[in-house]
């Protein structure tokens, strides 16, 4: 449906560098990246908005790098909504009708109606709530019937306690009218809601696209496993392996076991997601094949649902720990600790596949 | 009730003063008017005053459309644009704000003579710059075009790129997206930049008279009875330009200010 082939596009000291990336029809895919990572010149370079890029981008299997965006029929939700301060929310939805000559009336009532904004009908932009606004410019987004919908994190304007309807809300409108999505984020809450597949960029580049398991799971790179929020990044050396299992010697000489396609002595980064970790006060632990790493705590950062508890255990680590088991720890800081890391929860980066 | 601070204090003196600057000027004009009311109307019944003031305004009007017309694509091309050599542009857009105006005059009528390289190009066609309505506009036009430039420009630079960008993908081919939303969004500095200009030209003075002393704009025909007929046929004279240019302002203030609450958006 969208496909890129090695597009660039320079701006400043900044660039977006050969990106290619597929869409499939009916998609959701997901680009995540932190802010600056050029997510929305990518966007916009999508939609036609910058006809100096470089390489080609096709669209419905149709190579439309030199139409412009009114030919290309991509829909674009920029991040602010980018509503039409002049016009009320009646006059920003028919926008796009009225620029297509089209007849407005009955189609932009019913898209009022679908996103709850026929109250809304005759105000102006300032007079409405983020919430409300992100409606406004999705409805105006939709008013052309385009089958692609590019949205520049569309939820994050949106007060938190509508957040998960707005996304459920999102993935039926999605489902249900077949469109094929491509959002950029730095959220991975919303990407798990919502994607089919992931795309990871930084710096101008795509580092990775899968599956949300293959993203977040077995990040391709130590820039996309940071990216990807895995917490704990640890240097290591491969000191054995057995098959497709290594053994893999930690700062402080701690060791670990992962399934890896590596060889003695190299160097690797091991990744282990902070909620995985599981603390046990001085003993073992329970389950068989988990590796065991002693350490001391070294700070409490408590969250909503769950804290974060750093331990030193010759390298910092850091385990999230689900809030309502706190008590039953009784953890404080300077207190002897046992991590038990399961053995599918470590995944291991060759260090020669660094970008 | 506490006295204001000294700053506070200091800084209003200081501004006071420039304000009851302009008030003293514009009382020395209208106390001796106002209390000689018959001869003030009989003046403002004068053919010469009644025409020249309807010239002025004519010729002030044709100046702000034509910079409407090549000033607003200009102003647009410089709040979206980069491109080599465009701070010489701006330079070179701003060099009538500097300039003496008799220089600025000596220029246009150089240029619009009908020896001159554009009169040279309209003469032939029995179109002539020098004595004539065209030559008021064309000086109005070149000392008047930094006020409108600069100001629409500002305006269109504060609207967000973003929402031509969203117009286009919903549709819009480049010059609608200019028409439906640039356009609109930046009225107020529109407004407010032909009215500068249309202001900066009905009263230019020195750059008119070098290519049209006749016929008279209001400034030459203030200037002329100041010199032959003396100060009280003078001051009737600019003191009728003054209430008309401060109705008029009135005028444009209020459409404006009602075009913008019919808009209300910040």
């Amino acid at each position: 449906m969208i496909t890129l082939d090695r597009v660039t596009l320079r701006r400043g000291s900044f660039a977006l560098r050969e990106i290619s990336l597929h869409v499939e029809r009916g998609e959701y895919l997901f680009v995540l990246g932190p802010s600056g990572s050029g997510k929305t010149l990518l966007l916009e370079t999508i939609a036609g908005i910058h006809p100096d890029a470089g390489g080609r981008v096709l669209v419905r299997d149709q190579d439309v790098t030199v139409i412009p965006p009114e030919g290309r029929r991509v829909a674009l939700v920029y991040q602010d909504y980018a509503l039409f301060p002049h016009l009320t929310v009646r006059e920003n939805v028919a926008f796009g009708p009225r620029m297509r000559g089209a007849d407005t009336g009955s189609a932009v009532d019913r898209l009022l109606d679908r996103f709850g904004l026929t109250p809304l009908a005759d105000r102006y932009p300032d007079r409405l709530s983020g919430g409300e606004r992100q409606r406004v410019a999705l409805a105006r987004a939709l008013a052309t019937e385009p089958d692609i919908l590019l949205l520049d994190e569309p939820f994050s304007a949106v007060d938190p306690e509508l957040r998960s309807r707005y996304l459920r809300e999102m993935r039926d409108l999605q489902r249900e009218q077949g469109l094929t999505v491509l959002q950029v984020s730095h959220s991975r809450d919303e990407a798990f809601t919502l994607a089919s597949r992931v795309a990871v960029m930084d710096g101008g580049r795509i580092l990775q696209t899968g599956t949300l398991e293959e993203v977040f799971r077995h990040p391709s790179s130590r820039d996309a496993a940071r990216i990807a929020g895995i917490e704990n990044l640890v240097e290591g050396m491969v000191i054995g392996t057995a098959g497709q299992v290594a053994e893999i010697l930690l700062p402080g000489g701690s060791r670990v076991q992962a399934r890896a396609n590596v060889t003695a002595t190299a160097t690797v980064t091991v990744c282990i997601p902070a909620a995985e970790i599981r603390l046990v006060p001085g003993g073992a632990c329970a389950r068989d094949g988990a590796t065991v790493i002693p350490g001391t705590i070294t700070g409490l950062m408590a969250g909503e649902h769950t804290t974060l508890v750093e331990l030193d255990c010759g390298f910092p680590l850091t385990a999230r720990v689900p809030s309502a088991d706190l008590p039953a720890l009784s953890l404080a800081v300077g207190d002897p600790v046992s991590a038990c890391i399961p053995a599918g929860a470590v995944h291991v980066i060759p260090k020669g596949d660094e970008g | 009730m506490r006295l204001p601070d000294r700053m506070t204090l200091a800084f209003t003196v200081a501004g006071a003063m420039l304000v009851a600057y302009t008030v003293a000027a514009l009382l020395v004009i209208a106390i001796p008017e106002l209390t000689s009311l018959s001869h003030l109307l009989s003046v403002a019944a004068e053919p010469d005053v009644i025409s020249s003031i309807l010239l002025t305004f004519a010729a002030g009007f044709v100046a702000v459309a034509i910079l409407a017309l090549l000033g607003t694509p200009l102003a647009y091309q410089l709040a979206r644009t980069d491109f080599r050599g465009k701070a010489l542009v701006e330079s070179l857009i701003d060099i009538p704000l500097i300039l003496p105006h008799t220089v600025a005059g000596l220029m246009v009528y150089l240029l619009f003579m009908a020896r001159g390289p554009i009169g040279g190009l309209f003469a032939p066609a029995g179109i002539f710059f020098e004595e004539a309505f065209l030559g008021i506009v064309v000086a109005m036009v070149f000392v008047s075009t930094p006020y409108y430039v600069n100001t629409v420009r500002e305006g269109f630079s504060r609207v967000p790129v973003q929402l031509e960008h969203v117009a286009r993908t919903l549709g819009a081919r480049r010059f609608r997206a200019f028409t439906a939303v640039t356009l609109p969004l930046s009225q107020g500095h529109l407004i407010s930049g032909a009215t500068m200009a249309w202001g900066r030209a009905v009263g230019e003075f020195a750059a008119v008279i070098m290519i049209a002393y006749f016929p008279m704009v209001v400034s030459t025909l203030i200037y002329q009875r100041f010199s032959t007929g003396g100060l009280a046929e003078s001051r009737s004279v600019a003191f009728l330009m003054v209430i008309v240019a401060f109705l008029i302002f009135l005028l444009i203030r209020w459409a404006a200010g009602s075009r913008r609450r019919r808009d209300d958006h910040p």
